[in-house]
């Protein structure tokens, strides 16, 4: 991507050219989407961001790596446990630690609640941008079920700091297990509320069928992954591709697209959700007992060397690439953020689309600005 | 007391119409014209023709005066205001329109040419309009007396509806 | 004379008090009945169950500051939120509430309410062209196209009853359904013109004016305080007109079924005739009053004003279902469904209803 200003585009014969944000409702925050038209048809999009850039980077240079862990919280906030378990994972890797088991799957339990937490905004706004406001209501009263099941295990809702380096700092009361399984038995009668609402309405699928289709070699091409790629119909996902945490002891389902359109995006979304809750429940009845942190140095040196872990955020596949020293800060540290990547994918999707469809496009790749712009 | 209503809607009719044509911004006097509209079916009505007045503001005001304002919000109406307003055929309109208006003049006041309906048809009007309802006179007589020049008429705005249609859909190369 | 221009002027205001007082608690109803159907309350603070709401909503944008942008053409900023608001109210002029009570009883009166109420869309065109921003004036160009559409495809749907009933005037209409609903002779009709009616005041799922997630609000953006008031209140009354009409046209206006009407009277006159002997052993004058009391509830219960506000408030429960469930319909797809499936449908409807009348 080239440097995008307006006076950069020169409007060609008969282009009109529309700004659409940094404030734009639609654009989820600070996103600009500028899109060269003709007529109603989009003939370009270009992406601007920065709006939201912190250099969290850099800040993970100058700080040891367990005080780095809040950070994560903040770069895709709405979704942070995620973020803390690549981060953390990556730490442990290149330190070389272990993790105990029971803390492998509490890590599970909570990162499936972050996915359904993530899916449950996401389809909230991706609605509610398509007009169809109660399943926003209903979306978010189940996401606050989520948020409170983290109060009782962490103590926190959105900036969760949910795992340390080295495993769970405090075991979540056994209330917290109670009201997973609980949680996980009762969900999946809840999507059907908005499965009621979207799936079989002829307005939602004229909005998002065969809208900003992006085909398999496109996505595989462009790096899109998560449920994004999944919707094209490549059936890649992390959790099983490169088992971390305990995925490998889970029975779960990749659900995967035919079209790649708007609505197979939704689709898979959806039963995604109900795979993490089929996750939940597993992972919440076999739980093993013991302890649930690993010894860690007070000061944390891991030796010369580099790492790259990757896991299966909400939004695809989320990176931490770390260099250390030898000191107790990592040398380099470097974040793949799903979003930013899959973000790319928009010219592709919209590339002679309808104007009107450009909500539902950005919509449907779900991103959050803190960690596109990091 | 019709008089008094008369006044107010006749002045402010041609107040309006003066609007339309002196004001320098084009969605003013598109508006104007929108007033012009209103003044007009409210001398329909006080003459007893209510469904031409509802009708009036049916097509013309709702209709008819919103595709007018539509076009010209399109055009960048700062732009047009330094326009000037006079051209070089102003002699011209001038003479053009002192004749229309001398020729009405004379129409009106001395009965010269004897356009006005006889008194009979009038009164017959007036009778059924009385009997069965304005829109069903309204009617009946449209459908029966001058259906024939009402199908020619439906058939030249459809010719010109085909025309625009095809002429805006070409490509323009 | 004057006493007549008395009388009139009172009942003039009688029913724009009544009217914007029930748009005001029309946007209540609404609050209440989404809130209820997204399982949250709604307005609870002010009042009892939030009852107060919409003087507290009217005081609020009373007090604020009204804010006319450096862009804005000033007096067409200025007027087109009375261009929007009036005649949504001039249209109650001729809507007869019951069999004797309206302003106005004019022969023309359903071309009159269409002639009227197509005005309304000068006021949003107004207004985006006027505010001198970009995500109005397209609020307004979507507006101005939606609107003069479907205002075809509401007076098309009409027809079809109106040729049953054989007349324009509203109290005619009425009388000619005192046996049969024209929404038994017209189902098509009335799904004909319900649809047209929702994208005639621009709600969902046809809010695309003011969709605030693509347009920000539309037409309205710049508008703030009472301005804003006025565009709020256009819709609800619009709102209002159409389920009127609809009432009218195809509900039987103040009519009651009969059958009811002989439940409800039955059912009061039993009450009363049991607490009357209930109470028979007291003294007489007692018994005369719980006759009296029942007399007069009854009269309320089967009057054609109460049944013609129940008819309405189905009609704006219809709206309000709809905006709660329904996503909103992409533009193209909206005139496509206008012009391509409505428009031969309202024809179609006519053809058939010409047919039937024809040969019965």
């Amino acid at each position: 991507m080239t440097q995008v200003t307006p006076e950069t585009i020169v409007p060609q014969v008969e282009e009109l050219i529309l700004n659409m944000g940094p404030q734009h409702p639609s654009t989820h925050g600070v996103l600009r989407v500028i899109l060269r038209l003709k007529g109603e048809i989009v003939q370009g999009v270009d992406v601007d961001i920065g709006y939201l850039h912190r250099g969290v980077e850099k800040i993970g240079e100058n700080i040891t790596y367990a005080q780095f862990v809040p950070y994560t919280d903040r770069t895709d906030y709405v979704a942070s446990p995620a973020n803390n378990l690549g981060y953390v994972e990556a730490v442990e890797k290149l330190a070389l630690m272990q993790v105990p088991a029971r803390a492998q799957y509490i890590r599970v339990i909570t990162a499936e609640l972050t996915r359904i937490a993530s899916h449950l905004l996401w389809l909230a706004t991706h609605a509610l941008d398509i007009g169809a406001m109660t399943v926003f209501l209903y979306c978010f009263r189940d996401r606050e079920k989520v948020l409170d099941l983290f109060e009782i295990a962490f103590g926190a809702r959105l900036t969760v700091h949910a795992f340390r380096v080295g495993g769970i700092y405090h075991d979540p009361p056994k209330l917290f297990y109670d009201k997973c399984t609980e949680f996980a038995r009762e969900f999946p009668k809840a999507i059907y509320d908005y499965e009621d609402l979207l799936t079989e309405n002829r307005i939602w699928q004229s909005r998002t069928r065969g809208v900003a289709v992006l085909s398999a070699e496109d996505a595989i091409d462009l790096g899109a992954s998560g449920p994004i790629l999944r919707a094209s119909g490549v059936a890649h996902d992390v959790r099983r591709a490169e088992p971390y945490a305990a995925y490998e002891d889970f029975d779960f389902t990749i659900p995967v697209g035919k079209n790649g359109d708007v609505y197979d995006r939704y689709l898979v979304r959806v039963e995604e959700m109900r795979q993490s809750a089929f996750i939940i429940e597993q992972a919440a009845a076999d739980l093993p007992s013991g302890k649930t942190m690993a010894k860690v140095p007070r000061v944390l040196k891991p030796k010369r060397g580099e790492v790259y872990h990757r896991i299966e955020s909400p939004k695809g596949e989320l990176g931490y690439y770390l260099v250390s020293d030898g000191t107790d800060r990592a040398y380099r540290l470097r974040i793949r953020p799903p979003s930013f990547v899959n973000l790319q994918s928009i010219s592709t999707m919209m590339q002679g689309g309808l104007v009107a469809d450009a909500v539902a496009a950005i919509g449907s790749i779900d991103i959050v600005l803190g960690e596109v712009d990091r | 007391m019709e008089w008094p209503f008369f006044l107010i809607f006749a002045v402010g009719m041609i107040a309006s119409s003066v609007m339309v044509i002196s004001l320098r911004n084009m969605v003013h006097s598109a508006l104007s014209l929108l007033l012009s509209f209103f003044f007009v079916a409210a001398l329909y009505v006080m003459l007893g023709a209510e469904f031409l007045a509802a009708i009036q503001i049916l097509i013309y005001a709702g209709a008819i005066m919103m595709l007018y304002v539509f076009v010209i919000m399109l055009v960048n109406v700062r732009e047009q205001m330094g326009v000037r307003q006079w051209n070089r055929q102003r002699a011209f309109a001038f003479i053009i329109g002192g004749l229309l208006a001398a020729e009405f003049l004379v129409i009106l006041l001395t009965g010269f040419f004897d356009l006005l309906p006889p008194a009979r048809v009038v009164a017959e009007g007036a009778k059924a309009t009385a009997e069965i309802g304005n829109t069903e006179a309204f009617g009946s007589v449209l459908y029966t007396q001058f259906l024939f020049p009402f199908e020619v008429v439906s058939l030249l705005l459809l010719a010109a509806m085909i025309g625009a249609i095809v002429l805006a859909k070409r490509e323009i190369k | 004379m004057w006493l007549e221009v008395g009388f009139a002027l009172i009942k003039i205001l009688i029913i724009w008090g009544a009217v914007s007082f029930l748009v005001a608690y029309m946007v209540y109803f609404e609050r209440k009945v989404i809130g209820h159907i997204q399982v949250r309350m709604g307005p609870m603070r002010v009042g009892y169950h939030g009852l107060l709401q919409p003087i507290a909503d009217g005081l609020k944008l009373f007090l604020k500051e009204d804010i006319i942008p450096h862009q804005a053409d000033r007096p067409v900023f200025l007027m087109a939120p009375l261009f929007a608001l009036i005649p949504a109210f001039i249209v109650y002029s001729v809507i007869p509430i019951s069999g004797n009570f309206f302003i106005a009883n004019i022969d023309i009166g359903i071309i009159y309410i269409l002639g009227i109420s197509s005005l309304g869309v000068f006021g949003i065109v107004m207004a985006g062209w006027a505010s001198g921003s970009k995500y109005s004036l397209l609020g307004g160009f979507r507006s101005a196209a939606q609107l003069i559409s479907y205002e075809i495809f509401l007076g098309f749907a009409l027809i079809g009853p109106l040729m049953v009933a054989g007349s324009l005037n509203l109290l005619e209409i009425v009388e000619a359904q005192k046996n049969v609903w024209f929404i038994f002779y017209q189902p098509l009709a009335f799904v004909l013109y319900f649809v047209a009616g929702l994208a005639e005041t621009n709600r969902h799922p046809f809010d695309l004016p003011e969709a605030e997630t693509e347009l920000v609000g539309g037409f309205h953006t710049e508008y703030s305080g009472m301005k804003f008031a006025f565009f709020f209140l256009a819709e609800y009354a619009n709102m209002m007109v159409i389920c009127s009409i609809g009432a009218i046209i195809f509900f039987g206006g103040w009519q009651i079924p009969q059958f009811l009407e002989t439940i409800i009277s039955g059912g009061v006159d039993l009450v009363t005739s049991l607490v009357a002997s209930a109470l028979g052993a007291a003294p007489t004058g007692l018994a005369s009053l719980v006759q009296n009391i029942g007399g007069v509830v009854k009269a309320v219960l089967i009057s054609g004003p109460l049944w013609f506000f129940l008819k309405v408030l189905f009609g704006m429960f219809l709206f309000f279902w709809i905006r709660g469930t329904l996503p909103r319909f992409r533009y193209d797809r909206l005139m496509a469904m206008g012009w391509k499936l409505m428009f031969p449908l309202a024809l179609l409807n006519i053809f058939i209803t010409g047919i039937v009348l024809h040969l019965v």
